[in-house]
């Protein structure tokens, strides 16, 4: 328990000692050593507790006492924000939650002691892993990035310091959310990555970064709020505070436990942005790129799909997982749809982790082995792929000036190997054979067989749309009329090295994923669901699976010897006129006119508002509807 | 059927399948010069035309199209192969998108505005009749609880009543993956109504010569689709097949030259419609059942 219990602790230590280091070298140097001792702790963390799920017995009232005076004061502290910023919205909420958790301290948890405070298990495992190696990876990338940052904005006052301690102390405060058994314990570590996030994303302290950073703070207070009524429910029905005791119910649970999880999935579902509380990921964008890429790839929205996953097995065909599989399967389709019509690249990663999350959570509403299988896939897939795309828009913005995608034109003359990054991230996103699509393709699977016909025709017409917007963006990429210079010389080697470690990663993934699947999903999935591995996931039929990783190697080794490469003479392109190069053609009143084409966006059908007003609508109906309904005590 | 006949099968794809195609794109040739009253070229005329892009000047835009043309063709071949091999209709439907994909990237590499425009529409299409196939694979799922073709072949059922809906759908969404007017956006054979040659602006020579190849190996491929709907385990399903096969390709050419090119908008409007009306429609009915 000791080296679980010194991996949760390095990140914070490490953010303590950054917040005083002043030098830039230095921060540097703790970064990239803090970073490899993060990843070095988890992988042996996994390594020794993989496959012996454990709780351990570890209960100390000063932490205890620690933990409920850092909530009250930063509770004091949302309060006070709220009102210097004038976001009364906030201050309300912080208010209502700090004095549920008062009554909670004070009237409820009296005796309820949860001796075993922390376990561990294949889930975790997965997480610890995702937090360890992605999330560390990141803070690397942002030593350098954050250098050219600074230089961008050399007028402001340098809070570098600040900017780093608060992306350790993130990734201490995910390794408790998904390492604590006691419930009070993960709900402060939970409060702890929304403060965090909400730090991040307001970081700029420009008027808005300052809204948006409300924004997310007012939502995810809503599911703090959630979160703690679900625990104070438990305490005064049950007098259990306990994950474990939680979890060993069945979904024919009693109707306060299935209250309790709807409102625990409810929590999840806002920290994962699900519609309707979607919007406050869309406005984190505005913070510098590794929070984009932390917030969306390893923690905080991992943490919220990381609730609704580990609570699937108590979703199988009851309320709470109609609520969680429907609210799911409509984001997964809207966000989709409002990904066409964005030619921000940071706001189609947003709104591509919306969707995919969805995904992810309504398998986890199906609540049945071979869904919850393709839900941890995904999530794997994500995390990766997700983080290295938001660096690359991240570097690219550095260098070409934009993050539209529009200005990406010819990216593969101006920015080759970058170029060639994002293409294999976009490919991992959504084609055959890599990652995402494997998992979707068992999440297809498994949706047919709940029956459900909601989420199938989601998943249906939302993979078409998946398709359409990554396409467009990738042609973008391959585009090669340009004439403009080389301008990726000048990227940071921290960078480069992050990047590379991540396209391996992704590749490897995909070429390993039985391997990962066999070594900790399905042993997790035996545990939790008490069935044999045998009849998991048709989709690791041996054909199927050999195929599919053929097909990944080939796509891999053939660009090798064929990439780039022809015999042809080289010819401008046709222009319906007098083409001077494949820019410029001269017309027909003999003046030059440059070429631009622009990409579809189709706003009138997929524009954001529409989609939103939708989507928040219906999903904020049928959450409110099924819960009072469980409450109501309608079962089905 | 034994698991070396299902290779025998594809490999059987991979060699005949060309030829196959090159006699439906004669055929298709020949009708709708007979509807145009044209006496129209020999049957042979498409193999004369590859044959002949084979033989010309080898130009090319820029130094990756080639790549990404050769995993075009490479990648739709091996979608046939997959189907007739009997393997998974899921695989099958996700590597052909990947043989899109890499389609439509050569178009959008060589940054000419005419082959970008057909990109796009390709793209744009493809999401139009997207929905239809993977419906129908689901439809096939709930009918024979499998999604490979291998399965659904030996149970020797009839699926053609039970999945109507998705039949229907399909025959619709043929149309657009065929590229056929009225959705013949993204590259036409008729020239009175494209951009230049859309899509294929910037393709040349060789390039050309494998966009047509992929092209009748697809063709072989769809058809094949639709006479796994009449399948039932002995001969006269097969006959049956073919028949309704060949009087859907015909059905094709006939509204290819009956109709002119739709606005973009209906493409996707109609295929959804249908899609959610007919495919949708046809998953509930299964599970209802």
């Amino acid at each position: 328990m000791n080296d679980i219990l010194f991996m949760m602790a390095v990140p914070f230590i490490a953010a303590l000692v950054l917040l005083v280091v002043k030098n830039d070298k230095a921060r540097g140097y703790i970064a990239e050593v803090a970073a490899a001792i993060i990843i070095l702790s988890s992988v042996w963390v996994a390594y020794s507790y993989l496959g012996e799920p454990q709780t351990f017995e570890f209960h100390n009232e000063i932490i205890d006492m620690l933990m409920f005076v850092a909530e009250v004061i930063l509770g004091l502290a949302i309060i006070y924000l709220g009102i210097k910023h004038k976001k009364y919205a906030a201050s309300v909420l912080g208010l209502v939650q700090l004095c549920m958790s008062l009554y909670f301290e004070f009237a409820l948890k009296e005796g309820i002691e949860t001796e075993r405070a922390l376990y561990i298990d294949d889930l975790s495992i997965i997480m610890v892993l995702i937090i360890g190696i992605i999330g560390s990876l990141i803070c690397v990338y942002a030593v350098g990035y954050m250098r050219d940052f600074q230089e961008h904005h050399r007028d402001e006052k340098d809070r570098r310091r600040w900017f780093f301690f608060l992306l350790f102390t993130f990734l201490s405060a995910m390794y408790g959310i998904v390492l604590s058994n006691d419930m009070v314990w993960m709900f402060f570590f939970w409060e702890i990555t929304t403060l965090c996030s909400f730090a991040l994303i307001g970081f700029t302290r420009t008027e808005e970064a300052v809204n948006n950073s409300f924004r997310q703070l007012i939502l995810n207070l809503v599911g703090g709020i959630a979160f703690l009524a679900a625990n104070m429910l438990l305490a005064h029905q049950y007098g259990h505070l306990d994950l474990t005791w939680l979890l060993s119910h069945g979904p024919d649970a009693a109707q306060w436990v299935l209250v309790a999880v709807m409102l625990l999935c409810l929590a999840g579902i806002v920290k994962s942005a699900q519609m309707p509380f979607h919007t406050w990921l869309l406005g984190a964008m505005v913070a510098p790129t590794p929070t984009s890429a932390l917030l969306h790839s390893s923690t905080m929205v991992k943490a919220g799909v990381f609730m609704v996953l580990k609570l699937s097995p108590l979703l199988t065909g009851n309320l709470g997982g109609y609520m969680v599989m429907t609210v799911g399967g409509l984001t997964f389709l809207l966000a989709s749809m409002a990904a066409i019509s964005q030619s921000n690249a940071k706001r189609v990663l947003a709104y591509s982790t919306i969707a995919n999350l969805g995904l992810i959570v309504a398998c986890a509403g199906v609540g049945t082995p071979e869904a919850v299988w393709a839900g941890v896939m995904l999530m794997i897939f994500h995390a990766v792929t997700k983080s290295m795309m938001f660096l690359c828009v991240g570097t690219a913005e550095h260098h070409i000036g934009s993050r539209d995608i529009e200005d990406m034109d010819g990216l593969f003359v101006r920015m080759p190997k970058l170029a060639m990054i994002m293409m294999i991230g976009i490919a991992g996103m959504f084609l055959a054979p890599f990652g995402m699509l494997i998992s979707k393709w068992a999440a297809l699977t498994s949706f047919v067989d709940c029956e459900y016909i909601v989420v199938i025709a989601c998943i249906v017409f939302g993979s078409a749309v998946t398709s359409f917007y990554w396409t467009k963006w990738l042609g973008k990429l391959a585009c090669t009329a340009s004439k403009a210079e080389n301008c990726e010389e000048t990227v940071h080697k921290q960078e480069w090295f992050v990047l590379g470690v991540l396209a391996i990663l992704t590749i490897a993934t995909c070429i390993l994923y039985p391997v990962v699947s066999s070594e900790t999903i399905v042993p997790w999935l035996e545990g939790v669901f008490h069935t044999s591995g045998e009849s998991l996931v048709p989709l690791l039929e041996a054909n199927n699976m050999y195929i599919v990783i053929l097909m990944a190697i080939v796509l891999v080794l053939l660009p090798l010897p064929f990439f780039g490469r022809t015999k042809k003479r080289v010819v401008p392109n046709y222009m319906a006129g007098v083409g001077i190069d494949d820019e410029t053609y001269v017309g027909s009143m003999g003046a030059t006119v440059d070429v631009s084409l622009r990409n579809w966006y189709m706003n009138a059908w997929f524009g954001e508002d529409r989609i939103r007003k939708v989507g928040e609508a219906v999903t904020a109906v049928v959450i409110v509807a099924l819960i009072v309904a469980a409450i109501a005590g309608v079962s089905i | 059927m034994s698991d070396w006949m299902w290779i025998v099968a594809a490999v059987v794809f991979v060699v005949v399948g060309p030829l196959v195609g090159c006699l439906l794109a004669g055929i298709d040739r020949k009708i709708s010069a007979r509807m145009q009253n044209r006496v129209g070229p020999p049957i042979r005329q498409p193999l004369y035309d590859v044959r002949k892009f084979l033989a010309k000047e080898q130009v090319t835009p820029n130094l990756v199209q080639d790549f990404y043309v050769m995993c075009f063709l490479l990648f739709t071949i091996v979608t046939g192969a997959l189907f007739f091999g009997g393997m998974d209709l899921l695989l099958v439907i996700f590597t052909l998108t990947l043989s899109e994909t890499f389609l439509v990237l050569a178009a959008y590499s060589s940054g000419s505005v005419y082959s970008q425009i057909g990109a796009q529409r390709e793209l744009y299409v493809a999401m139009a009749y997207e929905p239809i196939i993977l419906l129908m694979a689901i439809c096939y799922y709930l009918e024979f609880g499998s999604f490979a073709v291998s399965d659904i072949v030996e149970s020797g059922e009839m699926a053609f009543v039970p999945l109507l809906g998705v039949f229907v759908a399909f025959l619709f969404g043929l149309t657009m993956k065929l590229r056929k007017s009225p959705f013949d956006l993204s590259l036409s054979h008729h020239a009175h109504q494209d951009i230049v040659r859309g899509m294929a602006t910037e393709f040349s020579g060789r390039t050309y010569a494998s966009l047509e190849i992929a092209h009748w190996y697809e063709s072989v491929m769809l058809l094949g689709m639709m006479v796994l709907f009449f399948l039932n385990g002995s001969w006269t399903g097969v006959v049956l097949g073919v028949v309704v096969a060949v009087l859907a390709w015909i059905l094709e050419i006939w509204i290819d030259n009956g109709f002119a090119r739709m606005k973009w908008q209906t493409a996707l409007k109609s295929g959804w419609v249908v899609g959610l009306i007919l495919g949708v429609g046809n998953v509930a009915v299964l599970l209802l059942i």
